[in-house]
């Protein structure tokens, strides 16, 4: 007999397939955008704010040179002194979620929590996208299970 | 003691005939398993285990994680 110790959530994080009710249903990543514009600690705010407002974003994840997130930037922060460092700036240890959340619960946790975004990383911090609250939303919105199905 | 294995060797045992016994609660299981995975919740596996495991293969438990 073998103990396939790290388990399930170990499988789901990497990727792989699976079978269940679940697999009919986006996750976090699914609905994570990818394209969020990422920067790194030596960086300074007026610099970041330019590049992040011309790509239509509010919002930017700090990340080291392996990708792994380290902070993020709302536009609160973001409108702060031009000259700052990064470091100095951004919110450091954001909550990050694992892409394979089931949307419907990523959208109940941050209207809870009142999270206008969250961090998707991958089981080893690495950043696979943003999740836009109003994106998680939309999505569990049509996703929702029949009654008698949720938890 | 059963040998603890890693995902890698899961998928390596998986294609040899391994069978997977995912040993969370039902509700766990109808949710997501590892695929051809079967349920046998922890509290049934003594009273379960023969009746529904092939004595000549392999089993593979698993739970959520380590903790």
């Amino acid at each position: 007999m073998y103990d396939y110790v790290h388990g399930k959530l170990d499988w789901l994080a990497a990727g792989l397939p699976t079978e269940g009710t679940n697999t009919e249903l986006p996750r976090a990543a699914d609905v994570a955008r990818g394209d969020v514009p990422t920067c790194a600690l030596g960086d300074r705010l007026g610099e970041v704010w330019e590049r992040v407002r011309s790509a239509g974003w509010n919002a930017c994840v700090v990340v080291n040179e392996h990708s792994v997130v380290l902070g993020l930037l709302r536009e609160k922060e973001l409108e702060g002194d031009a000259d700052l460092l990064i470091e100095r700036a951004m919110r450091p240890g954001p909550s990050t979620f694992r892409t394979y959340v089931p949307i419907a619960e990523m959208a109940e946790y941050m209207t809870k929590h009142d999270l206008v975004n969250s961090p998707i990383t991958t089981a080893d911090g690495k950043l696979v996208g943003l999740l836009l609250r109003q994106d998680a939303q939309r999505s569990a919105s049509g996703t929702q299970r029949p009654k008698g199905n949720e938890r | 003691m059963p040998s603890e294995i890693d995902r890698e060797e899961v998928q390596r045992l998986v294609a040899g005939g391994a069978q997977l016994v995912e040993v969370l609660p039902a509700s766990e299981y109808r949710e997501d398993h590892l695929p051809g995975a079967i349920n046998i919740p922890l509290a049934q596996i003594d009273a379960r285990a023969k009746e529904i495991l092939h004595p000549g293969r392999s089993v593979i438990v698993y739970c959520a994680d380590s903790a």
